[in-house]
């Protein structure tokens, strides 16, 4: 159960491209046509679903504050979380590297589709943040962090996906001069992107969804205008 | 006269050659970090010390670099100045930094430095590289400060945190007029489309621009 609420949000309500705006860049480039955005999807897929769990297994034993433990009492008070940027952008280079040699070798079928993508994906701020914020989120189980990697990498291909097929039909529509390519690509995004907030209530039944802030916020200032009528008086 | 001809350099990508508009690299963080000014602007300060910094140390290493390894070892190098950055705004602005999250790590993989890298530092002197990182980090942080700017004021009302347009409780300023905070400005969503607006209106000044 755990996982599954965890995928469907990893997929939906934390959308990487619609939520947080990870891996723009490649969604933006790659996304003219349907078959080569689906080759970079699974390959995102794909290096998120390695990446994410072997990062979790760093951050459990090497960075995190007390991490170190397992080596003996002397080292718990170690704390190397500085090091994670480096560390974590280490392993996807060289995991990337990896996979690409030994789809190579294996499934020249796979790597013919995945090929050219693989080393682009090494600098995709959507593997990076995918680690980034499993770390920061705190995802307490190596299986629950490859739930969130893959639904992750699936939230990614589902964006990168719709998108490339509404830019495969919007060729036809008469779009003013000045908004053709990126400028109308930037406001369907939004307008998908708002739609995806809809989902927000899913999960937790629409009560604790992505509002809280603003119920919290109206209720500051509700007991600020109150504590002001009071010191007037 | 270096500095003439070299001029070109930082002005260039402040208009016709945007990073963000023209060439899309970075838009990840642009769009996240921009409901507030002030997390825009560090940001573009953060990206002008990273890529002004690193472009002049690729470039002075660009000979002794293995072409098959660059790619690592330019993100050992982004990830060394991130980590900088990352560690002085946790120790004199804390909350900024809690605001800004993990899209200070994300700098690393902010694709206008290793486009800039890739596309400049590798083949150009330290001077011209790093005249080049300044452009294109000054470029980048232009658009972030202008979506940061209207959609601060548009959704909440405040410039870096001061109220310009009156209280909204006690109804001064325009709220007295009855006017509301579009508090919708402050959501992801409308990152995206200030930035296809911005986009709208600068192809249309430059016919040159538009995309077939």
């Amino acid at each position: 159960m755990e996982h599954l609420e965890l995928f469907f949000k990893s997929i939906f309500i934390d959308n990487m491209v619609f939520a947080t705006f990870l891996g723009m860049c490649s969604y933006l480039a790659v996304s003219k046509k349907v078959s080569t955005a689906v080759g970079l999807g699974a390959a995102v897929i794909f290096v998120l679903a390695i990446t994410v769990p072997l990062n979790w297994i760093l951050d459990q034993y090497l960075l995190q504050p007390g991490a170190l433990k397992w080596l003996g009492s002397e080292y718990a008070s170690y704390d190397l979380s500085f090091l994670s940027f480096i560390m974590f952008i280490a392993t996807i280079a060289t995991m990337v590297q990896l996979v690409e040699i030994v789809v190579e070798k294996f499934s020249p079928s796979l790597y013919n589709s995945l090929g050219i993508f693989l080393p682009l994906i090494a600098v995709n701020c959507a593997i990076l943040g995918g680690s980034l914020f499993m770390q920061s989120r705190e995802i307490p189980t190596f299986g629950l962090a490859m739930t969130y990697g893959i639904g992750s990498g699936i939230g990614w291909f589902l964006a990168i996906l719709s998108i490339a097929a509404i830019r495969e039909k919007i060729r036809y529509s008469n779009v003013p001069a000045a908004l053709r390519g990126l400028g109308i690509t930037f406001i369907i995004t939004g307008l998908m992107a708002i739609g995806f907030m809809s989902f927000g209530g899913m999960l937790t039944g629409g009560e604790k969804g992505n509002d809280t802030g603003k119920i919290s916020k109206e209720a500051i200032e509700k007991i600020k205008k109150e504590v002001q009528e009071i010191s007037k008086k | 006269m270096g500095l003439f001809k070299d001029s070109k350099l930082i002005t260039d990508p402040l208009a016709d050659n945007n990073p963000i508009t023209i060439q899309v690299l970075g838009i990840c963080s642009a769009l996240a970090i921009t409901a507030e000014l002030e997390a825009s602007i560090v940001m573009s300060v953060a990206v002008l010390f990273v890529l002004g910094v690193g472009n002049v140390v690729i470039s002075l290493m660009r000979n002794i670099i293995p072409s098959k390894i660059r790619i690592i070892v330019q993100l050992v190098v982004v990830a060394t100045l991130v980590i900088i950055v990352d560690l002085v705004l946790k120790a004199f602005a804390y909350e900024l930094s809690k605001t800004l999250s993990v899209f200070v790590g994300l700098i690393i993989t902010n694709c206008i430095i290793m486009g800039r890298f890739e596309a400049f530092a590798l083949a150009n002197g330290a001077w011209r590289s790093f005249l080049d990182g300044l452009g294109n980090a000054a470029g980048y942080g232009l658009i972030l400060v202008i979506v940061g700017f209207f959609r601060e004021l548009l959704g909440s009302g405040t410039l870096l945190g001061i109220k310009v347009l009156g209280d909204p409780i006690e109804k001064t300023g325009a709220y007295a007029y009855g006017y509301e905070n579009n508090g919708f400005m402050l959501l992801a969503p409308m990152a995206l489309i200030t930035l296809g607006i911005i986009i709208w209106i600068q192809r249309s000044r430059n016919n040159a621009l538009i995309e077939d």
